[in-house]
């Protein structure tokens, strides 16, 4: 049997940067320039700001589309390339330089950001038209695209860490955006609070890294691989896992991303679905060498995506907030996503593909979303909605591409990622493929099931809506975005199929070309297999939120129901795991600190404090006069010490 | 490199002419006195530049711009001057705050009069002072300075402070007595361990000296405790919360973000220079309670009802990061402290003078009394915002690169204490973000009176603070390419070397 490890040093060191990948930087500068500038000019650039922000970031679109093509030109061992930008950190035993690394991943990265990031700008000129705070929306927006590139064109472990807290900030401070409501400014903080455990992860495996190989950057990590413990390699990974989880709203790290749904929707499409929220996936890929040569790691990154998978999918079916839901769909592809990752060489590619197609029907549903709430006064309560294919028939046929793209519709984008990572979920030996082949092919089944049912509840039915409300179809900046998005819901999958994307990404993913191996079931049985669970999920959906009439309140539902729309009690565990015990030693330990630490554990001098103040209190005007003297005691005691001796 | 020109002495001297001509200063004239401060702190910064611009990178001398005087001759004790690159980057950082404390300290005596003037008086007297202990050469010398500061310390908290400002004086006080005392009579005993003569308190004289383990211990452990104290380090640091709350906000920038590193620069200048021997022997003490500090600092700023007492707080949970690199001693933590003890002071200098801004406005530091305020001052929220997240150690502001190389560098030696220091890091997101969600966000609060945002004045003291903070986060290298060298010599001294990492050679496939 061949093994499934390649060896790292098969993959070709990056070269230096020519031609527009030297400019690199610039995908990053424009942005950048653009927040700093609506940031700085204040209230004077409130009329031009957007559309100045909008247009830097369609710049990055076009200079990445040229790297693009310049990467196409040439061969497939020259498509990494690496930019030295200038030295960050010399201390003699850590030497670093800031410096940018274009290849297949990271320029498949940027194509995402910059494209479906230009088109949520575009969107948002319509969407957030009305709101005074439209200039600071947009600097937030730049900032986060800038902070993304950073992210994914980082060539070390410590410059993608600039770019992983940048988008922390940038979703921070969006999903705060409307902050005079308390319960936004509460959501903004668990997202930031709840990535910081993640983060605890990423500076452990830096130190981790530091200890074992001596440097943080990607190719001299890479390339001392095999000199490592397997003790070592393992740690790290579960160090970058842990990370992950806090940026991808993994289990056990998922509990931000429900609430982080506050921010404007055009945030929850580009941040919190389609390009922030995968970096996790992105830092287990770019991590592969160590991954491989770690398989207890890799497992638990399996393992983690097989249970964020099924959370997600279950919390998504007992959803009435259409933001909500679709944010625990997100959740559940996420999980697709880490899953493939942790399956290594055979699922790297397919955990990237996934990612890609996902950035658009996701995003295009949630502009979808965007396009109804604004149709309708705001709501998100799908209870309330119904039928309102009639009403926004754009909103209606764009979302419903983005939704036969997500079941894995036959054809359809989803289709060409997702059921790769079913059939790559089978492959292996002993139980795991059967668990995670199931655990996948089940969880087709339910996404089936809640993503018809979200569709069927807002857009097909009877009308819920009460009569103050007048569903209308959004403005054309609005809708053309969105018209995009679902024609890449509709054939990327097939075109990247088609030119071959997995075999072209697998030099950086897999250290070599890609290998096929055989599935415990034949391929067939699970194409079926997938397409009548899939069939099912939309059936029964079909019978209760279609053909049946919805109820406006929800029914009281059983135990599990409820226990889905409490997101399976993720709130109440941190709340009496972490929380209330924190506060509680918070209050103890400031006790402790104003009186007992003076009292006890500094003994006498505390003491001596408390008893000497009340009556130099008194003594205050001769106070100079007493450290004058303490002062001349002690140099009469150097003197007397001096004259003793000599 | 010996240069003909007295550079520190001429830094220390124009602050010392300035606050003699502000406490002489005329009752008409009294009203200029902060115009008169604040030049003179100007000169003062410019005099620190022109001696950075002598100062050589690649010196083979661990000091220079060494001026040397006979002062005591019958006791050792010598005028001794001269600087490394930690040093000369602690002295560039307090001549950079001071101006832009008495900036800030505009309008911290409003009645004006000889107050007003004796109030800038003191903040140079206090200057010459800290200049002045960076720049000793001389143990004695180093000794009379940290002492001597502490009397315009005490005026400035006990004149000039809250309504417990007496009670924070004197507490403050105290503690530093004690602790000066205890190194008192350890560096006379050090005195007589070494070559004595005329200059026998000379660094380089005390420096690799040959004694008994029992007695360099004992000595340790005097001058230990007094920079414990100043650091400060738990449980040594009840004074600090007191002090910074009863000070003005510009009193206590000078106090957490310049006085405080005399602790950490001493640990490394004395405690590892001069006794390596007992520093390795005290070492997991000494790193047990720097993480106790990270922990035990951040879990008290959460707690905190009071704004200025918790920006305390988070400085001793900073400092134990910083105390837990010194003992690391590896080069990248060594580095990553040094480069944070300057970081510390552009971050504690942003945090407390915009809090000081706020709490003028609101006439109450109390976190409570605020809240909506981004929606009052939208530009004053905004730089308190980017103040904070410098606090919490955000990638792309300064205290981040030097925090992450404490971590990353202490982590080769003792993964188990770096580890747990990380804790800190998710407790500064808590201690940050949940002051800004009380007092900025949430609706518009109704005030009686309007409140003006971030004033000319203002933005002349905030923007170069955050302008440092951005470019050191960014851009660490001037500041380290000051402080490698010196990192490097005095490793050599103390005769440590990094532990390596095993796989550093990578292995062939």
């Amino acid at each position: 049997m061949t093994s499934l490890v390649f060896p790292a040093a098969e993959q070709a060191a990056a070269a230096a940067a020519t031609g527009p990948a030297a400019y690199a930087w610039l995908l990053i500068a424009f942005p950048l320039l653009g927040a700093a500038i609506l940031l700085l000019a204040g209230r004077r650039s409130d009329s031009w700001g957007p559309a100045l922000a909008t247009g830097l970031s369609w710049a990055s679109f076009g200079l990445g589309v040229a790297i693009l093509v310049q990467m196409l030109g040439l061969g497939a061992e020259e498509r990494g390339m690496r930019s030295r930008l200038f030295e960050l950190i010399n201390t003699g035993s850590l030497k670093l330089d800031a410096g940018l690394l274009v290849d297949q991943l990271s320029i498949s990265f940027v194509m995402l950001v910059t494209f479906v990031g230009s088109l949520i700008h575009v969107y948002s000129l319509g969407y957030m038209e009305h709101d005074v705070d439209k200039r600071r929306f947009f600097a937030y927006l730049n900032l986060f695209v800038a902070a993304m590139l950073t992210l994914v064109l980082a060539d070390s472990y410590l410059v993608l860490f600039f770019g992983w807290e940048g988008v922390g900030l940038a979703s921070y401070l969006l999903i705060g955006f409307w902050n005079h409501n308390p319960a936004y400014a509460t959501a903004a903080n668990k997202a930031f609070i709840v990535n910081r455990v993640g983060d605890i992860g990423m500076i452990l495996a830096l130190g981790m890294m530091f200890k074992t190989f001596g440097a943080v950057d990607f190719a001299s990590v890479n390339e001392r691989v095999g000199g490592a413990s397997q003790t070592a390699l393992t740690l790290i990974g579960l160090f970058l896992l842990l990370a992950a989880c806090g940026k991808s709203a993994q289990f056990p790290l998922q509990s931000w991303l429900g609430d982080a749904m506050a921010g404007p929707t055009p945030v929850s499409a580009l941040i919190h679905a389609a390009t922030m929220v995968t970096a996790g996936v992105y830092l287990i890929v770019r991590s592969h060498a160590i991954f491989d040569a770690a398989p207890d790691a890799r497992l638990a990154v399996t393992i983690v995506g097989a249970i964020t998978l099924l959370f997600g999918a279950v919390v998504g079916m007992a959803k009435d907030d259409i933001k909500k839901a679709l944010a625990a769909s997100t959740m559940s592809q996420i999980g697709y996503m880490m899953l493939a990752a942790g399956l290594g060489p055979v699922g790297y590619v397919f955990a990237i593909f996934h990612l890609i197609t996902h950035g658009f029907f996701k995003a295009g549903m949630f502009l979808g979303a965007g396009s109804v709430m604004h149709g309708m006064d705001n709501q998100v309560d799908m209870r309330r909605f119904g039928n309102l294919s009639g009403a926004m028939k754009l909103t209606w046929a764009t979302f419903g591409l983005g939704w036969l793209a997500i079941i894995g519709f036959p054809g359809l984008s989803g289709w060409w990622s997702k059921d790769k990572i079913i059939e790559a979920a089978f492959v292996g030996e002993g139980w795991r493929p059967w668990v995670f082949g199931l655990v996948t092919l089940f969880g087709a089944g339910l996404t089936a099931f809640y993503m018809s049912r979200l569709f069927f509840m807002t857009f097909q039915g009877k009308k819920r809506w009460t009569d103050e409300v007048h569903p209308h179809e959004s403005p054309a900046t609005m809708t053309v975005p969105m018209i995009i998005l679902s024609l890449g819901s509709l054939a990327l999958g097939a075109i990247l199929a088609m030119v071959k994307f997995p075999e072209w990404l697998a030099p950086v993913t897999n250290g070599g070309h890609l290998e096929h191996r055989e599935p415990v079931l034949s391929i067939p049985a699970i194409q079926i297999a997938t397409f009548v669970l899939m069939a099912l999920g939309i059936a029964v959906a079909w019978m209760k939120y279609w053909r049946d009439d919805v109820p406006v309140v929800a029914p009281e539902g059983n135990v599990l129901t409820k226990a889905a729309r409490a997101d399976l009690f993720q709130d109440d565990v941190n709340e009496t795991v972490f929380r209330a015990p924190g506060a509680g030693l918070v209050e103890v330990l400031d006790d402790l600190d104003r009186g007992g630490v003076d009292k006890v554990a500094v003994g006498g001098l505390g003491g001596t404090t408390a008893l000497l103040s009340s009556k130099l209190r008194r003594l205050q005007n001769g106070f100079a006069r007493s450290y004058a003297l303490t002062m001349l005691a002690g140099v009469v005691a150097l003197l007397g010490a001096v004259w003793v001796i000599q | 490199m010996n240069t003909s020109f007295p550079w520190l002495t001429l830094i220390g001297l124009i602050p010392l002419i300035g606050s003699v001509v502000l406490f002489a200063l005329p009752a008409g004239l009294a009203d200029k006195a902060k115009q008169i401060a604040l030049g003179f702190s100007l000169l003062a910064l410019l005099a620190t530049i022109g001696a950075w611009t002598q100062f050589n990178y690649g010196s083979g001398e661990q000091f220079q711009l060494t001026e040397t005087h006979e002062w005591i001759p019958q006791f050792g004790v010598s005028y001794a001057l001269g600087v490394d690159g930690i040093a000369l980057s602690l002295i560039i950082m307090s001549a950079i705050l001071v101006p832009v404390c008495i900036l800030a300290a505009w309008h911290d005596v409003p009645e004006g009069g000889s107050r007003e003037k004796q109030y800038f008086a003191w903040m140079l007297f206090l200057e010459v002072f800290m200049i002045g202990v960076f720049a000793a050469r001389d143990v004695f010398l180093f000794y009379v300075f940290f002492e001597a500061m502490l009397i315009p310390v005490y005026f400035l908290i006990g004149s000039y402070g809250g309504p417990r400002r007496q009670y924070a004086a004197v507490k403050f006080l105290l503690f530093s007595l004690a602790g000066g005392l205890v190194m008192l009579v350890a560096l006379i005993a050090l005195y007589f361990h070494g070559p004595g003569g005329t200059d026998g308190f000379l660094v380089e004289r005390l420096t690799g000296l040959q004694m008994s383990t029992t007695a360099e211990r004992w000595m340790w452990v005097g001058f230990f405790i007094a920079f414990a104290i100043k650091a400060p380090l738990v449980p040594v640091h009840t004074w600090l919360p007191d002090a910074a709350e009863q000070s003005k906000p510009a009193v206590a920038t000078l106090l957490v973000g310049v006085l405080d590193k005399i602790g950490t620069y001493g640990m490394i200048r004395f405690c590892l220079q001069m006794f390596p021997g007992a520093s390795e022997w005290a070492t997991p003490v000494v790193i047990i309670l720097a993480v106790i500090s990270v922990v035990y600092g951040a879990l008290l700023a959460i707690g905190q009802t009071d704004l200025m007492r918790l920006i305390s707080y988070t400085s001793i949970s900073h400092f134990g990061f910083i105390v837990l690199g010194i003992f690391a001693v590896t080069k990248t933590s060594w580095s990553g402290s040094s480069l944070y003890m300057v970081n510390h002071g552009f971050s504690t200098a942003a945090l407390f003078l915009i809090a000081g801004m706020l709490i003028a406005r609101r006439g109450s530091s109390r976190i409570l009394d605020f809240g909506g305020w981004q929606r009052v001052v939208p530009g004053l929220a905004g730089v308190f915002l980017i103040a904070g997240l410098s606090g919490l150690s955000l990638p792309g502001l300064a205290p981040f690169v030097s925090e992450i190389m404490v971590i990353v560098g202490s982590f080769s030696r003792h993964p188990i204490a770096a580890g747990i220091a990380t804790v800190g890091v998710v407790l500064a997101a808590l201690y940050i973000l949940l002051t800004y969600q009380r007092m900025m966000t949430g609706p518009k609060p109704e005030l009686a009176e309007g409140v003006r945002d971030i004033t000319g004045r203002e933005k002349a003291v905030v923007a170069p603070l955050i302008a440092l903070l951005l470019v050191l986060g960014f851009f660490p290298k001037p500041a380290l390419d000051l402080i490698n060298p010196a990192v490097d010599k005095t490793l050599q001294i103390v005769g440590v070397s990094d532990p390596a990492a095993p796989a550093a050679d990578g292995s062939a496939h």
